[in-house]
């Protein structure tokens, strides 16, 4: 590897360096708040740094990492990028649609008066059917 | 001089993404429902593939680009399946 990148430009270094760095600290920003948020419905939230400026960074500077030093274009890492972008709304939406599921079957203090009253009253149409 | 600076960056970015995963891995094993422990799993692997790109960089081959597309294509079918599961007690209905 090392024979490869003396010949590589100091500002393409530079760049793919701040790319890497700012996506992976992105990520850990993340896992940072994922692990120190009180509720389920924070702590979903913080995921997402990681999977979108996280993986979006990762993947440019993969991009240009390659594309520089095999000196043709080379740009397949961003299917990555699209299919991290395009599931995860999908798969954070399942999982909070699942957990609002179990926390309204429980009564779950967690909820606000909101969507507990909220609960009740759905709760009371299924009873009065 | 930029061997230097991409092996730097290489291997600060190596460290925080490790430390990402302690830090999902630590949520999956404290959470306290079920959840919290799939939002540690699927957190786990985005960061792995994102690990795993990293290599990528630092050796300069492509076999971890399709390493890291796999784990992404298994990782969102499995975190879809749990959450299903998580929903309505079964997968397949």
């Amino acid at each position: 590897m090392t024979d490869q990148i003396d010949q590589f430009p100091v500002w393409a270094a530079i760049a793919v360096s701040a790319f890497l760095v700012l996506g992976s600290t992105l990520a850990l920003i993340g896992a940072i708040g994922l692990a120190r948020f009180t509720t389920f419905y924070e702590r979903i939230h913080a995921p997402t740094l990681g999977t979108s400026w996280g993986a979006g960074g990762i993947v440019m500077a993969s991009m240009i990492f390659f594309t520089i030093s095999e000196s043709r274009i080379v740009i397949h890492e961003i299917l990555i990028g699209i299919f991290v972008t395009v599931t995860t709304p999908v798969t954070l939406m399942l999982l909070a649609r699942a957990a609002l599921h179990r926390d309204r079957a429980e009564n779950n203090p967690v909820l606000g008066k909101a969507a507990k009253s909220a609960a009740g009253s759905t709760d009371g149409a299924v009873e009065e059917r | 001089m930029s061997s230097t600076i991409l092996l730097w960056a290489i291997s600060i970015s190596q460290s925080f993404l490790a430390i990402a995963m302690a830090l999902a891995v630590y949520r999956m094993f404290i959470g306290p429902r079920a959840q919290d422990r799939v939002l540690g799993l699927d957190t786990l692997y985005v960061n792995a593939m994102l690990l795993l790109v990293t290599f990528g960089i630092r050796s300069g081959r492509t076999i971890y680009f399709e390493a890291s597309l796999v784990i992404a294509l298994l990782g969102f079918v499995a975190t879809v399946a749990l959450a299903k599961f998580l929903m309505r007690g079964e997968v397949i209905e």
